[in-house]
């Protein structure tokens, strides 16, 4: 299960909201319980750096990747996932999302339409590197139903 | 020894080390090494025909070493080497 607090949801939409028809992406920073639960507290944006049309891939740099690791150590944070956006596509990863996936990330993805969230999924690769879903709440970590 | 920073993703594989110390000459021995101590790297590194994989990143220093010598690229007992994995996709 994957939590993304609100106020750090609140980032990860006006990102994929402000900068449509392109994609957005950016890092999910927080801490995994013993349960396996992800809490993220931390959103960084960065770039996309794809050259060419941003509106139907994303990319991040090597530089802000590395720096995204350096600041989860220095914060003592970890880097659990990326996020990115599928403008006017729904959240389920494609093929170019699976040959480029990583291990142990969360791939958490906003499907955006012109001004709106319409909604988002999160996934992460089982070791025959497919993508499953994972629960995603935005749920703060102290608040009741 | 140089240094190998491992990056969050295949920490699981390296029994959650973020940086190993590593007796080599060169990139390629780097790889070599970290892949037989730790054998599940190596399908996240290498592909099948042995070569780094293209969504895979290394760098020595600042530099990726596609603008040196690739995995002959040299290294000294201070030098850092980052594995950077590229971070891609889209719709």
């Amino acid at each position: 299960m994957i939590i993304i607090p609100p106020a750090a949801l609140d980032q990860v939409n006006r990102h994929a909201v402000s900068i449509f028809p392109d994609e957005c992406c950016g890092f999910l920073f927080g801490q995994e319980q013993e349960d396996g639960t992800r809490i993220i507290s931390v959103i960084r944006q960065v770039d996309n750096a794809k050259p060419g049309d941003k509106r139907r891939r994303f990319e991040i740099t090597p530089k802000d990747y590395m720096q995204a690791e350096e600041f989860a150590l220095e914060n003592n944070l970890s880097l659990l996932g990326i996020y990115h956006s599928h403008p006017g596509h729904p959240a389920i990863p494609s093929e170019h999302d699976r040959v480029a996936a990583q291990p142990y990330f969360s791939y958490v993805i906003i499907s955006v339409l012109q001004g709106y969230i319409d909604h988002i999924r999160s996934w992460r690769l089982n070791d025959d590197s497919r993508f499953e879903e994972e629960v995603f709440s935005s749920i703060s970590v102290n608040q009741t139903i | 020894m140089a240094t190998v920073i491992i990056p969050t993703p295949l920490r699981k594989f390296t029994n959650q080390t973020a940086r190993l110390q590593v007796e080599a000459e060169t990139v390629g021995e780097i790889i070599e090494k970290i892949t037989v101590d730790f054998p599940e790297l190596k399908k996240h590194l290498l592909d099948p025909q042995g070569s780094i994989r293209s969504f895979v990143n290394i760098f020595s220093g600042d530099d990726d070493i596609r603008d040196l010598q690739h995995e002959k690229t040299k290294i000294s007992q201070s030098t850092i080497i980052s594995i950077v994995p590229a971070i891609a996709g889209g719709i």
